[in-house]
């Protein structure tokens, strides 16, 4: 599904440069479960940042269900982000001002589908994160792993190839944050592949595989017994 | 077709409607530009009219000849013999002169702007006295308040009828009595009242106080012969009143032998001149009007256009947001442009209403009766076209600015945790 090879990416402050990543080599298949761990400065955040193509690579390959991608301009990063990935970010990042099944129909909207279509859907993906019966609510009227769930339902809705989780649960305490990854791992259980970036240890314990991050290489990558989120909830 | 687009259109007003009270102050400035431009432009337009109302019924493209005084000596004559006209000078003009559309001979009693005493049942009146073709009326018309004017049968039958003014009517007879029909003295000769007039009070050349007869009782009545006092003629609509006017002189100078250079012998009015100087000033009243307008509009747009950059940058992690969820540039821009239209047309359209009120009730006001040189004051379709268009090209000019800071939003930056 994923491939890396050699990837770099430095950043510019001032008169100095900063190698955030020097030379990124790995794969993922499709229904894999990863979790990127790292401690803050390690990379681990800029590299889904590249995967999400929200920034570029300096140099390397970067190869996504078999598309290349490179040469992005914006609206080609923006058209191939809308139809391979599904963002969900630590601080949820839903519109205030649209209600919760109006933020799950927003990717789908971009991706034209038919108003109607988007509707029947968003309520689908609510009612899969469990939250049918909150469709109409507005963010603020949402504690926040309901949130999280609905930014969840948000990024299925588009039905993306990868689903990218930048610190999923770090806004959220430990009893929310299992019951979002009981969430996400039923949702890798049906096939989906996920990649998910955090530093806590018992979340990446809930993955397939952990793939560690340390000033920007890859010094561990091991597949794992996942835990299964379940059972704390 | 994204115009059509329902879900564009709800985003659009889900964002304006997110923040009214400052939706509405932004528009502000464009509805008092609207309104100022449509005022502007209605008055100046109301102007225009207020002239073209009091001109009403004057030909423009007329002029009036009369004879003077020879002020150079010429063939053996001295300065300062008088010229009369003579009715065949009327035939021989027409004759020559093709571009003269209506020709009307006049003759008056006593001098120019000589008074006449009018008698009636003891009463009397101090009035000019015309013999008028018919004609006349095509040049000047008189606006009647009762009865007729002169007609070619009171010409040709030389009937002893006249049409006499409101001032004139107001001293021979009482408020409200019946005068038509009745006989009023001129020089001992009586003549029945066929009309009364309502004198123009801004052009005035006849004077308020004034009677009419045909041409052909005058010259019976009392005795003028073949005299000509003066002309009223009007020109075709294609021809220059100027060089109308000068062909005019020099055949006349010809003919009684005046020096070519003398410019007194014959007195003239060039009725175009008027008019042109007052449409050339109406003209200038609308331009300017309209160039006030504009740059009024113009700051009202350049206002939206701020309170959108402002609204950029709040919204920045929404368009973040919007951004990863697959949003392309081209998206994000057409929604922060037509943000600036949607406000812009609704601010213009509002402000054009509420002008369009002031406009009615100045008309009321106004009415139809005043001798105010403003009417109807309105502004026309071509001038609310050419205002809208300009409005929302304007409004999408500078829509263009806060829509390119929007597209600059990285959305890596926007999500950047803080």
């Amino acid at each position: 599904m994923i491939q890396i090879k050699d990837l770099h990416k430095s950043y510019k402050m001032g008169k100095n440069s900063l190698h955030v990543l020097k030379g990124i080599n790995f794969n993922v298949e499709e229904g894999e479960l990863v979790a990127i761990m790292g401690s803050s400065g390690s990379g681990k955040s800029t590299l889904l940042n590249i995967l999400g193509m929200l920034d570029s690579s300096d140099s390397g390959e970067y190869i996504l269900d078999n598309v290349p991608i490179k040469d992005l301009n914006e609206t080609k990063a923006a058209r191939y982000r809308n139809k391979f990935l599904g963002f969900v970010f630590q601080s949820f990042n839903l519109i205030n001002y649209k209600s919760a099944a109006e933020n799950v129909a927003l990717p789908l909207y971009y991706q034209k589908v038919p108003r109607k279509e988007r509707q029947e859907k968003a309520l689908k993906y609510l009612e899969q994160v469990g939250l049918k019966e909150w469709a109409g609510h507005l963010p603020s009227e949402l504690s926040g792993g309901q949130k999280q769930r609905v930014a969840i339902a948000r990024a299925l809705a588009a039905e993306p190839k990868v689903l990218l989780a930048d610190e999923p649960t770090g806004a959220l305490d430990s009893k929310t944050s299992y019951e979002v990854m009981d969430l996400i791992q039923k949702i890798n259980d049906q096939g989906n592949t996920i990649l998910i970036v955090t530093h806590e240890p018992d979340i990446a314990d809930m993955c397939k595989r952990i793939v560690h991050l340390k000033d920007g290489v890859i010094i561990e990558d091991k597949k794992i017994e996942q835990v299964r989120a379940e059972q704390y909830v | 077709m994204w115009i059509l687009d329902r879900d564009l259109w709800s985003e659009i007003f889900a964002t304006l409607g997110k923040n009214l009270f400052r939706t509405f102050l932004t528009m502000l400035g464009v509805i008092i530009a609207m309104i100022i431009l449509v005022l502007l432009l209605g008055g100046a337009n109301g102007m225009s009219n207020g002239f073209q109302k009091i001109f009403a019924g004057t030909a423009s493209n007329s002029l009036f000849v009369w004879s003077q005084s020879t002020s150079e000596p010429y063939k053996g004559f001295e300065r300062g013999r008088r010229i009369q006209f003579k009715l065949e000078d009327a035939t021989i003009l027409k004759e020559q002169i093709p571009e003269i559309e209506v020709l009307a001979p006049r003759i008056e009693l006593g001098n120019h702007r000589g008074v006449v005493t009018v008698y009636r049942k003891g009463l009397t009146s101090g009035s000019a006295v015309y013999g008028d073709y018919p004609n006349v009326d095509e040049i000047m018309k008189k606006k009647l308040l009762e009865g007729r004017f002169l007609n070619e049968n009171d010409m040709t039958e030389s009937k002893k009828v006249c049409v006499i003014g409101e001032e004139t009517y107001k001293l021979l007879f009482e408020k409200g009595e019946n005068s038509i029909g009745e006989d009023v003295r001129i020089n001992g000769v009586f003549f029945n009242i066929v009309g009364i007039y309502k004198p123009n009070q801004n052009i005035n050349i006849d004077g308020e106080n004034s009677v009419y007869i045909p041409f052909s009782t005058f010259q019976k009545a009392f005795g003028s012969g073949d005299r000509m006092g003066w002309m009223a003629i009007s020109v075709q609509s294609d021809t220059k009143v100027p060089v109308v006017e000068s062909q005019i002189k020099r055949l006349l100078k010809n003919k009684y032998d005046i020096n070519p250079i003398d410019e007194r012998a014959i007195g003239s009015f060039d009725m175009s001149e008027v008019f042109n100087n007052v449409s050339a000033f109406t003209g200038v009243l609308q331009g300017v009007s309209f160039f006030v307008g504009i740059l009024t509009l113009l700051a009202g747009v350049i206002a939206i256009s701020n309170i959108l950059l402002i609204t950029v940058k709040e919204r920045t992690k929404e368009i973040g947001i919007r951004r990863a969820l697959g949003a392309t540039p081209k998206v994000v821009k057409r929604q922060i442009v037509l943000e600036s239209i949607v406000i812009t047309v609704f601010a213009g359209f509002v402000g054009f209403a509420i002008a369009i009120g002031f406009l009615a009730i100045a008309n009321n006001m106004i009415g139809e009766n005043s001798d105010m040189p403003f009417y109807n004051l309105m502004i026309s379709i071509p001038q609310f076209l050419g205002s809208f268009i300009l409005m929302v090209g304007l409004s999408v000019l500078i829509g263009l600015i806060p829509a390119n800071r929007a597209i600059r939003i990285k959305p890596i930056d926007a999500l950047r945790e803080e």
